[in-house]
């Protein structure tokens, strides 16, 4: 019984469920090569859904992280156009997109404004750097060096390289969420701020170091996307903050702080991965995949909050007169 | 054992003098800036000074504005709605719908008010109903209403709305006055005396200070919030009668981004975001301001894009510079 209550374990089920529907008439869909495909072309969002998951577990939101992984997306591929070589290109977006994240979490924790002003803010300020660093250019493919393109695409133990990245994504934070004091310490911020602070943590400091992580990892997605993609442009990535919500919302992270886990967001990317996926082998338009995460959201929200209600507090008692 | 009150801030033993109050208000400092940007603009283009295009300049804020009002008290309430650019996709897409189908022009204006109507309804029930937490309903409805304007038009467009209809955002009422912008005028007044002059202005700072407080007060909380979200998606819809007629066309992503210049216009116009107090008259002037930068950089011939990172850097400023300063 315990097991049916286990949210990951249901979402799991749903997961497969809906790739068993899409299979009973596309048997092709759950060929071991498109499966891969599936997760392969999930994978941005599944490292995305990791980094906003810890923002969301701290009480806040990143609503710039698609703008995040465009700007760096754009950095990169301007670096590759200079020469630079890949590894360091590597290590400039992910500082890139960790100075950026740290640029929101600042703000929070300095001037302790509002994450959700802060990250609609920043969302249109990176956006519209890249149209300043660009003039509005595309970065093309055959403007890309071969290496630059090919990295992500290398195929290594049956998984290509970008897959392998959001599995070592997972598997690193799994263990700094569940295992290490900082991890914690994201949950214990969000579960209770005024507590925290009498546990000695610093609020602030914690849910600035969530910010810097999404961005670090938004900035290494940018160069992932780019570089499979091979185009790079001002709007690449144009709403794919809600998304990466939706999957939070959907693997079960509280919008509220304090609860969820690294395997629930990855589902919940999963589970968005897949419904986009299968909508064009059961010949759905793509035009119908912003209503269904739009609905997959507010589905989950309220299954979210129907799960989780705390029951009434008595504060008025008849008590029998003496 | 002696105890020591400390009450960690002084008491003044004098209040301020109204007049004084007055004018170091956000209001004041917000006409002093709109009055700079408009002395700065009249110097920097030979063609800002002129009735007419200052009256075109309205429309760059006139739609957005009518949605801020109501989207003010909606935020003093302590709630935000984020899918009001959402709205009007499906309000206009539903207008073209019925345009196609043959309806005259009051039946195009009710179709798309009614279905800003309904879909505020659908963001009441959820947030105040259901008691859900409303960034993530209106995240989530910002998606599912655009996302069915995609599934009716996908990458195609209404046009041919009946020439009656080009009068609501296009027509004028009285010399350079639009119809947009005298409607917004009057609309202003309504939300002013409904905020500052009515019962249900007040249960709604009462609300948003805080809401358990509302609650055991008597007001019921519930329904003065899923009144907010009926009147925002009002608006909307309102918008969308007047952006659509304006274009003349709908396409799925019409107003793409609204929402950010809303919000930024209501706490640029000192609604503090975390609810509970604010003004009307602010948010008017924050219009104001906005349509009037957006006006300036256009007769400089600034990219819209680089004018969208000078409304980010407007919003979060606005919120910064006042705690940097210590100004609450």
């Amino acid at each position: 019984m315990n097991i049916l209550k286990n949210r990951d374990v249901l979402l799991a089920f749903a997961i497969v469920l809906l790739i068993g529907g899409v299979a009973a008439r596309f048997p092709a869909f759950v060929r071991p090569g498109n499966l891969v495909n599936v997760f392969n072309d999930t994978s941005p969002l599944i490292l995305l859904a990791i980094g906003q998951m810890i923002v969301i577990l701290t009480k806040c939101i990143d609503l710039s992280v698609a703008a995040n992984l465009a700007l760096c997306g754009m950095a990169a591929a301007l670096m590759n156009g200079m020469g630079v070589p890949l590894p360091l290109i590597l290590l400039a977006v992910v500082l890139l997109g960790g100075a950026l994240g740290a640029a929101n979490g600042l703000l929070v924790w300095k001037l302790g404004i509002p994450s959700i002003v802060v990250t609609l803010g920043t969302m249109t300020i990176f956006r519209g750097t890249i149209f300043l660093m660009t003039g509005g250019a595309w970065v093309n493919a055959h403007q890309m060096s071969t290496a630059f393109k090919a990295l992500p695409r290398m195929v290594f133990l049956g998984l290509p390289v970008m897959s392998w990245v959001a599995l070592a994504a997972i598997a690193l934070f799994f263990m700094l969420l569940t295992r290490t004091p900082l991890g914690r310490s994201f949950y214990a911020v969000g579960g209770n701020p005024h507590a925290a602070v009498y546990t000695g943590l610093d609020v602030g400091r914690t849910q600035c170091i969530a910010f810097v992580i999404s961005g670090a990892l938004a900035g290494l997605t940018g160069y992932l996307w780019v570089a499979r993609y091979a185009v790079a442009y001002v709007d690449i990535a144009a709403g794919f903050e809600l998304q990466v919500v939706a999957a939070c919302v959907i693997g079960g992270i509280a919008i509220v702080g304090g609860a969820g886990s690294v395997i629930g967001a990855v589902l919940g990317a999963l589970f968005l991965g897949v419904i986009n996926n299968a909508l064009p082998v059961i010949r759905i338009s793509p035009f119908w995949q912003m209503a269904i995460s739009g609905s997959a959201i507010v589905i989950a929200v309220t299954l979210n909050a129907t799960q989780n209600r705390p029951k009434g507090r008595i504060i008025l008692k008849e008590v029998e007169p003496t | 054992m002696t105890q020591t009150l400390r009450t960690g801030r002084a008491i003044p033993d004098r209040l301020q003098s109204p007049a004084m109050r007055a004018l170091r208000s956000w209001e004041s400092i917000l006409v002093a800036v709109a009055i700079a940007i408009f002395v700065t603009n009249s110097f920097t283009s030979p063609y800002f000074l002129n009735a007419w295009n200052l009256s075109d300049a309205t429309f760059n804020f006139t739609e957005k504005a009518m949605i801020a009002l109501a989207m003010a008290l909606l935020i003093i309430s302590g709630e935000i709605d984020l899918s009001v650019a959402s709205i009007i996709a499906l309000a206009s897409t539903a207008m073209g719908v019925a345009m196609q189908a043959g309806a005259g022009v009051p039946m195009l204006v009710l179709i798309g008010i009614g279905t800003g109507v309904l879909c505020g309804a659908f963001n009441g029930i959820l947030v105040a109903g259901m008691g859900l937490p409303s960034i993530v309903v209106t995240i989530g409805t910002m998606s599912l209403f655009r996302g069915i304007a995609y599934i009716v038009l996908g990458d195609r467009a209404f046009t041919g709305y009946p020439p009656g209809f080009a009068y609501f955002g296009q027509g004028y009422v009285w010399w350079v006055f639009s119809f947009e912008l005298v409607l917004f005028t009057v609309l202003a007044v309504i939300y002013w005396a409904l905020l500052h002059r009515t019962s249900f202005g007040r249960a709604v700072y009462a609300i948003g200070n805080n809401a358990t407080a509302a609650q055991f007060s008597g007001i019921r909380v519930a329904r003065v919030k899923f009144i907010l979200f009926l009147l925002t998606g009002l608006m909307s819809g309102i918008a969308a009668v007047c952006l659509t007629s304006r274009l003349g066309s709908t396409r799925p992503s019409i107003a793409a981004g609204f929402e950010l210049e809303v919000v930024t216009m209501v706490v640029l116009g000192g609604v503090s975001i975390l609810g509970g107090s604010g003004s009307i008259l602010g948010v008017v002037l924050a219009a104001l301001i906005m349509g009037m930068v957006t006006f300036g950089f256009g007769l400089l011939n600034v990219p819209g894009i680089v004018m969208s990172i000078f409304l980010g850097v407007l919003l979060i400023s606005v919120i910064a510079l006042p705690r940097l300063f210590g100004r609450k």
